[in-house]
């Protein structure tokens, strides 16, 4: 069942499509991923999420309540965590987190507030104005993380956390999705979405180009291959879907289109190798391939 | 070495003036147009002896004095006084308006929003920026007094003599540059954009009081306040320099201060002390109500305070008004047997009219502050939770309506407070809230219109201020000029009757308040219609 629906959004801002025809589906216990270059529109699709814009045109739900209308009621089940913190300069830590779970209409708990921040190593008593970005993020994280709701919406939530926060706060998110929490997760960290998220949808400007399962995903992308051998491996270049071929002494490193793979290891099985690696498609090369076509398409 | 110190300054001034030259060039235009516009209507005015005779008359008693300054010697008065007497106390508190707004602007507001870090890493000196703001703000001056000077030379009056002009320019820009002076030495004690703005305004405030209460009692305390100095020049009529000098010498000491200051502290940090704070929220903060009250407390309780010290500083000199108006009385009586009765009320009726106006900055400020919350990105945390933007957009009207009667009860205590000592007939507080509080409904129109500009257009919220200049223009100058009349009945305060004066007009009243109501549903409905944006 698809607990966050979104069909054929589109949303200008005057002259500027921001967002065109956007489908998207977050499954009830699932990590959805939401990833994409900057002004992508990721931002823009989590706000009306959020029934802070309005749709101009589409079919935009969670729950099954429309997220424009019913934003009040959808949001008691809710917890938000924007990328740029801004909060008030004369309140301390504490009291935002306080100010923010009250704001949820549910009973605080305290314990569980307590428990996260030293979780994360928060100094409650310091006035945001004094802390820095990252310690200002672990204030949105923790008033989040501390309120108990369904749906979980995260837009590039670890941005100025460092890693040893960042891990603990991943972990965190793992511990949700056991107790069958739902999670869209907006990032730039690509190792954070592998490691994270079930499903993945890529945004590109203002359109969705991409949907489906790491896996499925990974189908669409090229295996990295490493190969050092004493001979010169002639008609590499001239297997089809082959890419990026490279020679440093005896060392080759290619690219190889999924569908491809078998013919380069017949090719390749013709000559002494003495060490051989291949990996696996990264998040990372799909995401650079559309980065390319992006600056392919400036230089046209 | 030294050079180093002011390395780039030259760009740094030109980014600072591409910040702001929109609000360089309203503030430029507003100040000399409205000048020259009023210079010119006054030959119109003004055309013989008498008419300047019965001027100076009006305007040697202490109410005029408290409000406006010292004035003249009654026998040497002439047109250019009387543009002095009335445009340079107001026109050197708005020049020392803008100078505070631009200095905090180009120091502390920029350090504190992280864009001074930025400058800073480049290869920049240490006190470029400073010096910058510092130039940036004398080029402002200096045009200001250049076109002024030759705008008021070359009208053709006799009385506006280059020298006369030029001194009149002279001693309007440098008490704003005073207070640009005092705004930069206060950026760097404070340590945050707000606090800077408070304190220089304080002290704008406190110098105004100190003159007024200094002119009226005694002439050695009025000396302690620029503004003192600014009218003991005798502009157009004696032409003394000597309070040019001294404020000059002050901008020196006060710039110098500043660059001390600036070079003696780290970046961020001030040189007041800030504290930390609690762990818990309170029950009250949790509220939204609480919330909004923590947020706007000192805005509001600061605008009480200044309200309620300004109304009781004019309190205080009403028992020598007092005794001026019956001295007239008698010799009005013998003169032409008109009644001089109830100018006493006239003036007073005139004063919370001005006074409400000022009222009308926190309780508009109230407002403007959702926009600017929304502005800085902080509305979404409300409304990403379970908070309903209806909820937060009527606490901030009820805020707002709370806060014009707190303020307006302000203006009526104030004076109540120290005049029921001075006066022989003392009016009740009951009577000084009625005519207080008969400005409410004008009020009420001022909060449906900012509540109609953030519902509906966002962008245009900051044009109320345009609003407001036009009605105390209508109010302080509109019967002078000669506006027509639906000019002075686009002013929401024109509509008010002068209570006791006059009798209260019930349905003015009731339609005044409606408009208002009426406009916030509006705002209502816009603001929970349209995109929240950031």
């Amino acid at each position: 069942m698809s607990i966050i629906q979104i069909e054929n959004l589109t949303k200008s801002f005057g002259q500027f499509k921001a967002l065109e025809d956007v489908n998207l589906e977050v499954k009830q216990g699932e990590i959805h991923g939401f990833i994409g270059p900057n002004g992508a529109g990721k931002s823009t699709t989590i706000r009306v999420l959020l029934g802070m814009l309005k749709a101009d045109t589409g079919n935009i739900t969670i729950f099954g309540k429309d997220t424009w209308q019913e934003a009040v009621s959808i949001h008691s089940r809710i917890a938000y965590v924007p990328g740029d913190a801004n909060l008030w300069p004369n309140l301390t830590g504490g009291q935002i987190i306080d100010l923010f779970l009250n704001m949820r209409n549910s009973t605080i708990d305290n314990k569980r507030r307590d428990e996260l921040i030293k979780y994360f190593e928060l100094d409650p008593t310091k006035k945001c104005r004094t802390y820095s970005k990252g310690n200002l993020q672990k204030v949105l994280i923790i008033s989040a993380l501390a309120s108990d709701a369904d749906i979980y919406i995260l837009d590039e939530p670890t941005s100025g956390l460092d890693p040893l926060m960042e891990r603990k706060f991943q972990n965190y998110l793992l511990d949700l999705k056991a107790q069958g929490k739902t999670i869209l997760l907006s990032s730039h960290i690509l190792s954070e979405v592998e490691k994270l998220c079930d499903h993945v949808s890529i945004i590109r400007k203002g359109k969705i180009i991409e949907e489906g399962t790491l896996e499925e995903l990974r189908h669409l992308t090229r295996t990295n291959f490493e190969v050092t051998s004493s001979e010169n491996l002639e008609g590499l270049e001239n297997i089809e879907g082959i890419h990026q071929v490279e020679r440093e002494n005896t060392t080759t490193t290619f690219q190889v289109d999924s569908e491809n793979v078998n013919e380069v290891i017949q090719l390749l099985s013709q000559y002494k190798i003495t060490h051989l690696t291949s990996a696996p498609p990264r998040l990372e090369d799909l995401f650079i391939r559309y980065y390319d076509d992006q600056e392919d398409e400036q230089y046209d | 070495m030294i050079r180093e110190n002011f390395k780039g300054t030259s760009q740094l001034i030109k980014l600072l003036f591409k910040q702001h030259r929109l609000k360089i060039f309203l503030w430029v235009i507003g100040i000399v147009g409205i000048s020259i516009v009023v210079a010119l209507a006054y030959p119109e005015i003004y055309t013989s002896k008498e008419d300047i005779m019965g001027f100076a008359i009006t305007m040697d008693n202490p109410a005029m004095i408290a409000m406006l300054g010292s004035g003249y010697e009654t026998e040497s008065f002439n047109l250019g006084a009387i543009f002095a007497n009335e445009m340079l106390m107001f026109t050197s508190i708005a020049l020392a308006t803008m100078n505070i707004l631009l200095m905090s602007n180009s120091t502390r507001d920029d350090e504190q929003a992280g864009r001074l870090e930025i400058i800073q890493s480049l290869p920049v000196g240490k006190v470029s920026y400073l010096t910058a703001g510092v130039i940036l703000l004398f080029l402002v001056n200096l045009s200001i007094n250049l076109l002024l000077t030759i705008g008021l030379a070359t009208l053709g009056e006799s009385v506006f003599t280059w020298e006369s002009s030029l001194l009149y320019s002279s001693i309007l820009t440098l008490t704003g540059l005073f207070f640009a002076g005092i705004t930069a030495v206060i950026a760097q004690l404070s340590e945050t954009a707000h606090g800077t703005k408070q304190l220089a305004f304080g002290t704008l405030i406190f110098s105004y009081v100190i003159r007024m209460i200094g002119d009226v009692q005694s002439e050695t305390l009025s000396l302690f306040s620029p503004l003192g100095w600014t009218t003991r020049t005798e502009v157009f009529v004696e032409n003394y320099w000597l309070p040019v000098f001294v404020l000059s010498i002050g901008v020196i000491i006060l710039t110098s201060l500043a660059f001390y200051l600036r070079t003696k502290r780290d970046m961020f940090a001030g040189i007041l002390p800030s504290r930390s704070g609690k762990s818990h929220a309170s029950t009250f903060l949790k509220t939204t109500p609480g919330f909004i009250w923590h947020l706007q407390k000192t805005k509001i309780i600061s605008w009480f305070i200044l309200l309620f010290a300004l109304c009781a500083a004019f309190g205080a000199i009403l028992g020598e008004l007092e005794a001026y108006f019956s001295d007239i009385n008698i010799l009005q009586q013998f003169l032409a047997g008109s009644a001089g009765d109830g100018m006493m009320e006239q003036f007073i009726t005139y004063l919370f009219a001005i006074m409400s106006i000022f009222s009308v900055f926190p309780v508009l400020s109230i407002m403007i502050s959702l926009k600017s919350e929304e502005d800085a990105n902080r509305t979404e945390h409300f409304y990403t939770r379970a908070v309903s933007r209806s909820k937060i957009f009527l606490t901030y009207c009820i805020f707002s309506v709370l806060t014009s009667l707190l303020m307006q009860f302000a203006i009526a205590g104030g004076i109540y407070m120290t005049s029921k000592n001075v006066l022989e007939e003392t009016i009740s507080l009951q009577s000084y809230v009625e005519m207080s509080f008969v400005y409410l409904p004008a009020i009420f129109v001022f909060i449906g219109l900012i509540t109609l500009l953030i519902g509906i257009v966002p962008k245009l919220t900051h044009t109320i201020w345009l609003y407001v200049t036009y009605v105390f223009v209508v109010l302080y100058i509109g019967n002078l000029l000669e506006f027509p009349k639906w000019a002075n009945n686009l002013s929401a305060f024109h509509h008010i009757s002068e209570y006791p004066h006059e009798a209260i007009e019930w349905k003015t009243m009731l339609v005044l308040t409606s408009i208002g109501f009426i406009l916030t549903i509006i705002g209502l409905v816009g603001y929970t219609n349209r995109d929240i944006e950031a």
